[in-house]
């Protein structure tokens, strides 16, 4: 069992919650989809656990977040770019040179995990509906897609006719990701999830019977929220994760 | 894949292929046996030559919607193989007849068509339960077992063939393939043929032309060969069964013309209600749809038909089995004190309060001493079985429940706990609510009846106890 952890978000106890499920429910591997740190409060712990994890095996991919730390971004708005000056300031030099040698995308088997759209990883592209999914399919030989980024969980098909639809997946219902049919999986957010459900959200992927489950797990928000605002970070910040918005 | 058609004798996975019981255009389907499974088994493999996607498309629906069904009105999944080889399902073979072989007999009693219909409307009540819409029901789909699993009663109904059908919480293959509605013409609902795929109640509407169909021995909305003819049954509505059946008794006709209402919405709100019409005749309540002699006339259809307010809309289906349940209250007439009574009542009303669509089905336990020990007539004439329906009318009468969302019914038994669990089970019952016996010494002398009922009820049960004031 795999399990799938995207848009951390230096979000310490949403990450710990989902570990602690992940393990629970037997995942023997773990792929972490890409921005451990920006936003939250615990960007050293964060990337601290992910290390140690990649040291047990755990592959780790970047993010457009992840790579702000170490290359200027001009494309980040006020609210991400505030917080990750503030994160540039909590972290050691080490840290960068640690996420520089994160891969865009990692493929096994028929799988391919990116953060973004996978027709160009490095253009940071949000995959938010059929029309963005079709350029994602068109840009990857993979059969199977799994991103994140967008912080909605969300399943997009592509059928032998060339349709791509859109699918919501229901937490902890599995879904077939069945052959010879392609699909585009995007994980919800672990420390940020922005569909109106304030819980952590990550996946678990069977790689034997090719089923999909979108986990949802309640974690203390307050605490999460309470370190944003002590950290003199922006207030929405912790405001939207009371929301999931 | 292999080109080759699969034959009597192929050996896929361990399965032996025997005899063919079907060979169509889209699939064939063997008997099949496995040294692991004892059950009897058949074998679905889709044809991989052909150009049309439809029945690759709805073979990897069936496939996935199979696995994840349980109970005894679905034929057991047993294995799958995707599109990497010989693709193929197993599933358990139900030895029964399909209601197919019927058709040669048609009209058939009223009482048959009831039986038949009240069944396949229970299967279909389980079937939504667990989040799925047939779409596809007809005579060719509903098998009936050999013996009923629980080895009373009459054989259960099996649906089968999910090719076609929805599941609420999987992606929609079918839906997001085609843009046409598929089903079978003589049976499709008008949402359905208006390319809505999420409405378990278009299921109610099949099940209502084939019971049309078997009350009358015709099709309400003939066979037609085209879409356009299809959608038709939007503004053109049925021939009242009883003018071709005159004999066919109102409350019969009442529940076919509602299965068969354009707007779902005023259909049942659930199958399960369905089968509790189709079981408890006496307790249909009827409106002119009972009397209907004739189709409406032509200025009621052409208004239907050029008021497009009137088409069935896309959209989230409303009833659900937790929206409109069927709720079991138990009265014990006889041991309830005044406040407990009044409890139980209060109970009730906050359910009817949040739940618009529920139906209550208010249940007395006639115990068979009394049949047998007391004469059934007492002094003034009336049996005690009426006097049992006059006091259970009287007791809910403060309850203000409008005639149809309320119905007596006195059961039998020489225990009150096993006819509740029967009727409970029977009635596809979502929800029990009964009093705790008051006094404990009956209670430790005879044990409690809601703590049976709760123990092994296959709903939620609410046992209500009256406050006691503190000595």
């Amino acid at each position: 069992m795999i399990a799938i952890l995207s848009d951390i978000h230096a979000n310490r106890e949403a990450l710990s919650a989902c570990l602690a499920h992940a393990d629970g429910a037997g995942a023997t591997r773990l792929v972490f989809l890409g921005d451990i740190i920006g936003y939250g409060a615990d960007p050293a712990w964060c990337l601290r656990t992910v290390m140690d994890r990649i040291a047990h095996g755990a592959v780790a991919i970047l993010g457009n977040h992840d790579q702000a730390l170490f290359a200027r971004s001009a494309r980040m708005n006020g609210r991400a770019a505030a917080a990750m000056e503030w994160t540039r300031a909590q972290l050691s030099p080490d840290a960068g040179d640690f996420l520089r040698t994160l891969p865009l995308e990692h493929a096994e088997e028929d799988r391919l995990f990116v953060h973004a759209d996978a027709s160009d990883p490095a253009a940071w592209r949000y995959v938010t509906g059929p029309l963005e999914a079709r350029r994602s399919f068109e840009g990857t030989p993979a059969r199977v897609t799994i991103c994140g980024h967008v912080h909605v969980p969300r399943l997009f098909g592509l059928t032998a006719a060339e349709k791509c639809t859109g699918f919501t997946p229901t937490p902890g219902m599995p879904v077939p990701l069945s052959r010879p049919r392609r699909w585009l999986a995007v994980v919800g957010a672990v420390g940020q999830p922005r569909d109106g459900n304030p819980a952590a959200g990550y996946a678990l992927l069977d790689p034997d019977t090719s089923e999909m489950r979108w986990m949802r797990v309640p974690y203390d928000v307050e605490a999460a929220a309470g370190k944003i605002r002590r950290a003199g970070l922006p207030e929405s910040l912790a405001t939207r994760l009371f929301a999931g918005a | 894949m292999s080109p080759r058609r699969p034959h009597p004798g192929d050996e896929i996975d361990g399965f032996t292929l025997g005899r063919a019981l079907h060979q169509g255009g889209m699939a064939s389907i063997f008997e099949a046996t496995h040294p692991d499974h004892a059950i009897p088994l058949l074998m679905k493999l889709p044809h991989l030559e052909g150009g049309d996607p439809a029945h690759i498309v709805s073979f990897e629906m069936e496939q996935m919607i199979l696995p994840r069904l349980s109970g005894p009105h679905v034929p057991r999944f047993v294995a799958a193989a995707g599109f990497e080889r010989q693709p193929y399902l197993a599933m358990e073979r139900i030895l029964g007849p399909s209601l197919l072989l019927r058709l040669r007999e048609l009209p058939l009693a009223v009482e048959e068509v009831a039986s038949i219909g009240a069944r396949v409307a229970v299967a279909l009540s389980e079937l939504h339960r667990q989040r799925v819409s047939h779409l596809d029901v007809k005579p060719a789909n509903i098998l009936f077992r050999d013996s009923p699993s629980g080895g009373k009663g009459a054989a259960e109904a099996v649906l089968v063939d999910f090719g076609l059908s929805h599941h609420g919480r999987l992606p929609d293959l079918i839906e997001e393939e085609f843009r046409i509605p598929y089903g079978t013409a003589p049976y499709m609902a008008p949402e359905q043929a208006m390319g809505q795929r999420n409405e378990p109640r278009s299921d109610l509407f099949a099940l209502g032309v084939l019971l049309y169909q078997f009350a009358t021995g015709a099709l309400p909305f003939g066979d037609p060969q085209h879409l356009s003819a299809v959608r038709k049954r939007l503004w053109r509505d049925a021939i009242p069964p009883r003018r071709l059946r005159p004999d066919l008794p109102p409350w019969l006709q009442e529940v076919i013309l509602r299965c068969l209402e354009v707007d779902p919405a005023r259909r049942h709100p659930t199958a399960a209600q369905l089968a509790f019409d189709l079981n408890h005749p006496e307790a249909v309540r009827l409106t002119a749809r009972a009397e209907r002699r004739r189709r409406d006339g032509w200025l009621k259809v052409l208004e239907r038909r050029v008021n497009q307010d009137r088409a069935p809309r896309q959209g989230r289906p409303a009833a659900t089995a937790h929206a409109a349940p069927v709720i079991v209250v138990a009265v014990d007439l006889r041991e309830q004190t005044a406040p407990l009574a009044e409890a139980l009542r209060a109970s009730v009303g906050n359910l009817l309060r949040t739940l618009p669509g529920a139906r209550v089905a208010c249940v007395n336990v006639l115990l068979d001493r009394y049949l047998a020990g007391d004469p059934l007539q007492d002094n003034r004439g009336r049996s005690t079985h009426v006097q049992r329906l006059v006091e259970l009318r009287h007791w809910a009468a403060p309850l203000g429940l409008e005639e149809g969302r309320i119905t007596f019914h006195v059961l039998g038994g020489s225990g009150a706990a096993a006819p509740l669990l029967e009727y409970a089970e029977a009635n596809g019952v979502d929800h029990i609510v009964m009093g705790a016996r008051a006094n404990s010494m009956l209670r430790t002398m005879l044990g409690s009846v809601s703590g049976e009922v709760a123990a092994r009820a296959p709903c939620s049960v609410t046992v209500v106890r009256a406050r006691e004031a503190l000595p």
